[in-house]
């Protein structure tokens, strides 16, 4: 199957590990994977804070890089969101864009991917995951099959981490009062790593976790999924 | 234009107000323990209905229809009420509507009314207008009568003193009410029971809001779990009610679905404890002279936008502000109005009218869009939608900031990949920053994020430096 990935801009450009998870495990599965250079940023950041009339040409532009292709898949459950949900109320019509679980799960019909993570994992949902793209439990019955992995439930797992793109920066102190419970719950599971399908998301529980030097380690679903004995995931960071 | 006392007067915008709530750590437990009660309990009387989603459904559908014909249905209601002897007041604005009831007031001689508690009024500053013309007005639900005695404000919709506990509460009754009193919540209801009963026999005036009126017979109906407005509606001379244009339904039928709809959205109840209906007049029975004051103050400015009207469907349920995680943890009067959470934060600003006020403006951003508001929401209003939208506005109205100009060169910057791949190579440089791949402080606006997390280095290639080498 011929697909084109969507690496999202925050992905490229300080999560490359997370691109590169995505490619590796989807030529693992079967696919042929496109990576069209002319791409760039969804838009959501600018259509989140205010300014639509920015995140317009950069939808369009979405809709002409990607034209042609049958499966887009984001590591990003926010960007595809912003794609299916958000992209066709600025009058775009985006070819069909799937979240990296939703992919796996419904279009390949896959839960288990042949993955090996001898780590202690626990799962962030992420909101615009579950509330907008309806992912529900497909990254765990993902997890649920990955050989070593020891996976612990999320306490109170779908309250929001806090993150909200500006928000975090426009409210931040509230945003951090939120993560500061989202680290609560992530530290009461004794997980090694906290896994979530969304780099904005883990950049935030992630950059708590670093600030606070608690050890526990952010690696983004694709990466855990991507890690097999033979070729197992290496902390880069 | 007078200013709308949706807002409260000298507020700070929300970042400013929630600065201090965050700190507040008897507020911060209180409003833990209170919304992670309620939001269990409204899921699990929730996941009893099988048909649930059939009826957000309804009444999404019922409310649209009534907005989209209010015109016709408000001078239905009119006449409705008029013939069963009701006497219907048009207001525009709080500062008609309040004259309007304090000319009410004065007609009866009353000095002092009871009250059922109503959004409405509080939206409008309907006691403190009275209580400036010499009738003080004494609120009757229990919550509310807290919030006043307390010479507090509220903050929630449906539970206005949820932020105080129980030794808060008996010390406000100690000091206000001059009796020994326990913090056993029973005793501190019979207080509040005492406190009131004269008041309910001996008042001649009461005042009330609405939660529905039905438009066709001229019904209007009230919810309530504590028996004091039913008091409040069956038992003084005179009852004046207080509501907003959009309440109407139809007709009876439509009423059931929010009879349905309501009381689980709200207080996790199967059935609302106290629905009070009345229609007009009955000689002989309960109030004898009805008065209707139906208030405008800013629906028909919000009417006309296609994408915020919808906020006017809110039925003041309250269960998007008890899975809210803001509300959570700034509390309702960091919204700086009656109406808080995620509905006060599309409401408020609209029913306000103007994005130049900074304190409106503010409320919009107050959210990290993550939707659980619209997951609950029983008339299924898509907060986070009209939220992002009144950003918009709100950039709009503020021109040209430092942040729009940022905004506009980072468009500038992805519209095209060469200018982006430039930016990602420039920005590579930050790595510099970063000791163990971390970057603990960064200047300003960057110091917003990292005052409290870290921020990660730049990698030494992106993604798509490795593609182009790889397999470019």
């Amino acid at each position: 199957m011929r697909v084109a990935l969507f690496a999202t801009c925050l992905t490229d450009t300080f999560f490359p590990e997370t691109a590169r998870a995505v490619v590796r495990l989807l030529e693992r599965l079967g696919c042929s994977v496109e990576f069209p250079l002319d791409q760039t940023c969804c838009g959501q950041m600018h259509f989140n804070t205010g300014y639509r009339e920015h995140a317009r040409p950069l939808a369009r532009k979405y809709t002409d890089v990607f034209a042609g292709y049958d499966h887009v898949v984001a590591p990003s459950g926010s960007c595809a969101g912003m794609v299916r949900e958000i992209h066709p109320t600025l009058g775009e019509s985006p070819p069909r864009t799937f979240e990296l679980a939703e992919f796996l799960v419904d279009v390949l019909g896959v839960t288990d991917v042949g993955a090996w993570f001898p780590h202690r994992v626990t799962y962030h949902p992420t909101c615009h995951s579950l509330r907008m793209l309806g992912v529900g439990d497909k990254p765990l019955a993902l997890l649920r099959a990955v050989k070593a992995l020891d996976l612990v439930e999320l306490p109170d797992s779908t309250h929001c981490c806090g993150f909200g793109g500006t928000f975090a920066v426009k409210n931040a102190e509230t945003s951090t009062a939120m993560l500061a419970d989202k680290m609560t719950c992530v530290l009461s599971t004794g997980a090694e790593v906290v896994s979530a399908g969304d780099n904005s998301c883990l950049m935030h529980i992630g950059g708590g976790l670093s600030r606070l030097r608690t050890g526990v380690r952010p690696v983004h679903l694709a990466e855990i999924l991507a890690s097999t004995e033979e070729d197992p995931w290496l902390a880069t960071r | 234009m007078a200013r709308n006392p949706v807002t409260w007067l000298g507020s700070p915008t929300f970042p400013k107000a929630a600065h201090k709530a965050l700190a507040d750590t008897q507020l911060r437990q209180n409003l833990r323990k209170a919304t992670g009660t309620i939001r269990g309990r409204r899921a699990a009387a929730v996941a009893e209905m099988t048909d649930w989603e059939q009826l957000r459904v309804a009444g999404e559908q019922i409310k649209n229809d009534v907005l989209a014909r209010l015109d016709t249905l408000l001078v239905q209601l009119e006449e409705s009420v008029t013939a069963r002897g009701g006497v219907v007041h048009w207001a525009r604005d709080a500062e008609e509507a309040n004259r309007i009831v304090l000319d009410l007031c004065r007609e009866e001689q009353a000095t002092e009314v009871v009250k059922v508690k109503s959004m409405a009024t509080a939206e409008i500053g309907l006691n403190e207008a009275l209580e400036a013309g010499g009738v003080h007005a004494v609120e009757t639900d229990l919550a509310e009568l807290i919030v006043q005695l307390g010479d507090d404000r509220p903050s929630h919709i449906l539970v206005p003193a949820i932020h105080r506990n129980r030794s808060e509460i008996r010390e406000i009754f100690q000091r206000r009410m001059g009796v020994e009193v326990s913090d056993e919540p029973a005793d501190l209801a019979e207080a509040a029971r005492v406190h009131l009963r004269e008041k309910f026999l001996t008042t001649k005036v009461a005042i009330s809001g609405a939660n529905f009126a039905v438009a066709d017979t001229g019904s209007i109906v009230v919810l309530e779990s504590e028996g004091n407005g039913r008091m409040c509606l069956t038992l003084p001379d005179t009852l004046i009610t207080v509501m907003g244009i959009e309440k109407l339904v139809p007709s009876w039928q439509d009423l059931e679905v929010f009879l349905q709809l309501l009381p689980r959205s709200s207080t996790a109840e199967r059935m609302n404890p106290y629905t009070s209906v009345w229609t007009g007049v009955t000689p002989g029975d309960g109030p004898q002279r009805f008065h209707l004051v139906l208030i405008d103050n800013g629906r028909t400015a919000t009417l006309r936008d296609s994408v915020g009207r919808q906020a006017l469907r809110c039925i003041r349920c309250s269960a998007c502000l008890n899975v809210c995680p803001v509300y959570e943890r700034t509390g309702g009067q960091s919204y700086g109005s009656v109406y808080p959470g995620p509905i006060g934060a599309i409401l408020t600003p609209q029913l306000v009218g103007d994005m130049r006020d900074p304190q409106a403006a503010s409320l919009p951003y107050a959210s990290s869009l993550c939707g659980a508001c619209f997951e609950v929401c029983p008339v299924r209003i898509d907060i986070p939608s009209v939220l992002t939208h009144l950003r918009a506005e709100a950039v709009e109205a503020k021109g040209r900031t430092a942040e729009s100009v940022a905004m506009a060169a980072a468009a500038w910057m992805f519209k095209e990949a060469s200018r982006y791949e430039k930016a990602q190579r420039a920005g590579a440089l930050a790595r510099f920053l970063a000791r163990d791949g971390r970057i603990t402080s960064l200047p300003w606006p960057g110091s917003r994020w990292t005052s409290s997390r870290d921020a990660p280095a730049p990698p030494s290639e992106s993604f798509r430096a490795w593609w182009r080498r790889n397999r470019g």
